[in-house]
């Protein structure tokens, strides 16, 4: 009768510190553009990774490398996702790596909105959904056993991240910072191993960017999922990272805990002078 | 498993050895697995215990506490929204001998303080990290705390922090214990008496710091049956407990009328989806204080206002049907054939409908207690066919005393005495109480008991009233707040306030008057969730609650609404000038009680200054706010608050304006 989740929503079997992701030397163009320029770094598993920078830095190009919307020219991307062995994400096609353990959200939220909140989040189980056209067609038996065990996952999500009070409401009917919640859930339904989060937090006031932080807290916390996130809120990146990548005109100029990053002279004259001076 | 099978209806045998967990056990024997005793809505769907697993958990639970050393007359805390584990800890204890005393869950610092060190409690039942957190930020000044006991593991696999154990720890630790002291617990629970105390409930404090008030498990059992008499209840009833069951009321409803009776008590997900579960259950009854109904009745204005023009005309005209309807009946006359008809189809096509979002399709009473609700909100509880009646009790007398029965409802009353409660007025005008559920006294604060109870047994309630010519009681008011006008007519605040509360766009209203004069004046907070929608209609932009507060639009929109209270009452009581404060009353600043009562005291203090500004006539007040974050920080600034007069002012529209209909 104990109230514990009973679900590991977190996919990666690596223990805690040790390297997720390896991002070498990755340079993407389009056309005489670069979007990004040999970027370099880590990511180590169970940590809060934010990845900062003014606009057109190269942050969501970086993101939409690693989930396989774009395909960088030079370098290579690894997941290292435990029992399954290392991956080059690079060249792997989106549908590919989600299966391999990679959720994402985005910047601007991208939610079926005429389904219903817990619609929206059991699509995040799709990936894990196992069942044939013939026992989907007949539902009652094996299909029907799964949608409730895929259900009482997602209702774990759904109470993590408290939003039982619109469990049954259409998305688009929703105000804005649950509907970003709504798509944080329905990313960590699919137990990722590794979770993109783009500008979770883009246009909430104070109030909603705190909330929003505790939610990103308690997934990195209670559920031990690492997250790699975009956020311009310096504050709140301070806050809540264990480490920070800076990225200036697709270059990775630093990279290091916040108290480090925050003291860099190159970052400060990039990005954190800029915007004092502002 | 079936909610609504009939069982056994015989009542539990009662007499001066009853106490809860004896009910409990003679529950477990008589049903087992075959009825639900409590249910949780939780991932979604209803969890429940029967009553065997229920008291295999209580069992458990108690030799759990007695191995951490609980035993007769100690005073285990519980802190927490309500969930099986409360009830369960409350039962657990009381079959040691030892009583519960409940926080309320949004308590913070001095509250949780003086109810932990005026109970000398050394167990905490905390539900989940919120709750713990609060208790370890305060360790260092409660030394007598020996055990934190939490049941929602979430976010606290981490701590390590000594004196922490889990609810299920504790379980499983107790039945290691029972297994090494067979027929113990049975002793303990055997020894029990009637007269032992089963729970402390803090009084509500509106006039100063909580007192922590005894309650046998007779006072309970004797109200709970009482109640029963007068509305008897039936096992395939539902009941959904959502009010904090640190509240006398929800523990008298749950425990000693709901509970015996073998019924399901089922309790909400998440405060946030109270309503939701409210309609799916659909319960048969319901006690909630006034500002529950004056909830419900803003929520039915905004949403008939902002449906189109067909549905405000049916549902303005239904209730106006209804209206007659339910007053013809009061009266005790029997509705014509015309009426009777007209009504039904009012039911169907707009009354019912309403009573659907509402959740009250199946309810067959539902009770207003705790404070006054105002005859308005009363009124149209029943134009829209719903069996709302009165309670008036204290804490110190388990919450009821005085109710309404079916066929005996006026609207400015609180009816008669239950049975077994005898009633008198004192010579001052106080009403004096007397039953068998008068409390045991206030833990640890004798003085305070002998004021309270004197050697007859009377209950000094402190309110003001009268009986009227058919025997029911009227409360006035607090007796220290009872104004007296210059001309020796006697005024109730709260008759004023309840009138300017009726109106949908006002949360709270406090008057106010000066010694001599007859000058009434009244600090509103706006009710944010109608005003927004009405000046959403309006397009009127606005950003925060003091922004809105802060429009000429609303002032002059609440000025309409104080002219159409003040066209029902007297000349001399008027309310002659108001303001719209910046904010809203809040339980933590102290403004109001945590079962929202206003704390008169903490506001005179506070707002000295523009309740001064209303005396003179001042055409506006400056104010410095200081808003206090949680964590400890607080900022300073000047408000300038305008002062609307209403001499003077003539509302736009004369007469008394439909509710509904031209708001939108």
């Amino acid at each position: 009768m104990s109230r514990a989740y009973r679900h590991n929503l977190n996919g990666s079997t690596l223990e805690a510190g040790a390297a997720q992701l390896d991002i070498r030397d990755v340079t993407l163009r389009f056309g005489g553009v670069r979007a990004l320029d040999g970027v370099s770094f880590s990511v180590a598993q169970g940590d809060i990774h934010a990845i900062i920078g003014p606009n057109g830095a190269g942050k969501t190009s970086l993101l939409n490398c690693i989930s396989g919307l774009y395909r960088p020219q030079v370098g290579e991307i690894i997941l290292h996702s435990g029992k399954r062995g290392d991956r080059n994400l690079v060249r792997t096609k989106p549908g590919t790596i989600a299966r391999l353990g990679v959720a994402r959200t985005f910047q601007n939220i991208e939610l079926f909105r005429h389904m219903t909140v817990l619609e929206n989040i059991m699509l995040g189980r799709h990936t894990h959904m196992r069942h044939n056209l013939l026992t989907s067609f007949l539902y009652y038996g094996p299909a029907q056993r799964q949608e409730i065990r895929e259900r009482e996952l997602v209702e774990e999500v759904i109470d993590l991240l408290e939003i039982q009070s619109v469990r049954n409401k259409q998305v688009g009917a929703l105000a804005y910072g649950f509907q970003k919640r709504v798509e944080l859930g329905r990313a960590l339904a699919m137990q990722p191993a590794l979770l993109l989060l783009d500008e979770p937090m883009a246009g909430m006031n104070a109030e909603e960017k705190e909330d929003m932080a505790r939610f990103v807290l308690d997934v990195n916390d209670l559920a031990g999922v690492t997250t790699v996130l975009i956020e311009h809120d310096m504050g709140v990146i301070m806050d809540i990272s264990d480490r920070v990548s800076v990225l200036d005109f697709g270059r990775c100029i630093a990279d290091g805990t916040p108290g480090e990053v925050g003291s860099d002279q190159a970052v400060r004259d990039a990005y954190l002078g800029q915007e004092a001076h502002a | 498993m079936n909610l609504g099978r009939k069982g056994s209806q015989e009542p539990i045998p009662f007499d001066d050895t009853t106490t809860f967990p004896k009910v409990l056990a003679e529950l477990a024997r008589r049903y087992g697995d075959r009825r639900i005793a409590v249910q949780e809505k939780r991932y979604g769907i209803w969890q429940s215990h029967t009553f065997a697993q229920l008291h295999a958990r209580v069992r458990d639970f108690a030799h759990g506490l007695a191995s951490l050393g609980v035993g007769p007359g100690q005073v285990v805390a519980v802190l927490g929204d309500n969930r099986p584990e409360w009830l369960i800890s409350e039962l657990a204890a009381q079959s040691l001998g030892a009583c519960t005393v409940g926080i309320y869950p949004t308590s913070v610092g001095e509250e949780i303080v003086h109810v932990l060190t005026d109970g000398q409690v050394k167990v905490v039942v905390a539900e989940d990290q919120e709750q713990v957190d609060k208790i370890i930020e305060l360790k260092d000044r409660l030394p007598g705390i020996e055990t934190v006991i939490y049941y929602d593991t979430r976010g606290l696999e981490m701590y390590e922090v000594p004196y922490l154990l889990e609810f299920t720890a504790v379980e499983a630790k107790g039945r290691e214990w029972g297994e090494a002291h067979p027929g113990w617990l049975d002793e303990q629970i055997a020894a029990g008496r009637a007269d032992d105390v089963a729970v402390i409930c803090t009084t509500s404090g509106t006039t100063g710091r909580p007192k922590l008030a005894m309650l046998s498990h007779a006072n309970l059992s004797v109200m709970g049956r009482s109640l029963n008499e007068v509305d008897p209840v039936r096992a395939e009833d539902r009941y959904l407990s959502f009010l904090p069951l640190a509240w006398i009321g929800e523990q008298m409803i749950s425990v000693a009328y709901v509970m015996p009776a073998g019924i399901t008590i089922s309790f909400a997900e998440e405060a946030a989806t109270q309503r939701a579960d409210l309609r799916e259950l659909g319960p048969d009854m319901m006690f909630s204080p006034p500002r529950i109904w004056e909830d419900m009745l803003s929520s039915i204005m905004v949403r008939v206002g902002e449906a189109g023009w067909l549905k405000r005309k049916t549902f303005a005209w239904g209730q106006a049907v209804g209206d007659r309807y339910a007053e013809a009946k009061l009266k005790g006359e029997k509705p014509g054939l015309v009426t009777s008809v007209t009504h039904r189809v009012a039911d169907v096509v707009a009354l019912r409908p309403v009573r659907e979002q509402l959740g009250l399709t199946r309810i067959r009473r539902c009770y207003t207690g705790g404070a006054p609700l105002g005859p308005d909100v009363f009124r149209f509880f029943h134009s829209i066919g719903v069996n709302l009646k009165q309670i008036y009790g204290q804490t110190e007398i388990c919450g009821i005393a005085v109710m309404h029965s079916d066929d005996d409802i006026k609207f400015a009353t609180v009816g008669k005495p239950c049975p077994g409660t005898e009633i008198k007025i004192a010579d001052n005008g106080e009403i004096m109480l007397r039953s068998k559920a008068v409390f045991h006294g206030y833990y640890g604060n004798e003085a305070a008991t002998a004021e309270a109870i004197d050697a007859d047994g009377w209950l000094h309630t402190g309110d003001a009233g009268y009986l009227d010519e058919h025997g029911h009681l009227v409360v006035i008011d607090r007796a220290k707040d009872v104004m007296e006008m210059p001309d020796g007519t006697r005024f109730s605040p709260a008759f004023i306030e309840n009138k300017l509360k009726f109106s949908p766009y006002i949360e709270e209203a406090v008057v106010f008057w000066q010694e001599g004069s007859s000058e009434i004046t009244t600090i509103i907070t706006i009710e944010p969730s109608t005003v927004g929608a009405w000046a959403e209609h309006r397009r009127i932009g606005y950003t925060t609650y003091t922004d809105l507060a802060g429009k000429p639009q609303v002032s002059e929109l609440l000025a309409e609404e104080v002219a159409r209270a003040n066209e029902d009452l007297p000349e001399s009581v008027r309310v002659r000038r108001f303001v719209l404060l910046h904010k809203q009353f809040d339980p933590d600043d102290d403004e109001i009680t945590r079962t929202r009562k206003v704390r008169r005291r903490v506001i005179n203090e506070r707002y000295a200054a523009i309740i001064e500004a209303l005396a003179e006539g001042a055409s506006q007040v400056e104010i410095k706010s200081v808003v206090t974050y949680q964590d400890g920080t607080s900022v300073s600034r000047n408000i300038t608050l305008p002062i609307v007069n209403m001499d003077g002012f003539v509302p736009k529209e004369s007469g008394r304006r439909s509710l509904f209909g031209s708001h939108a």
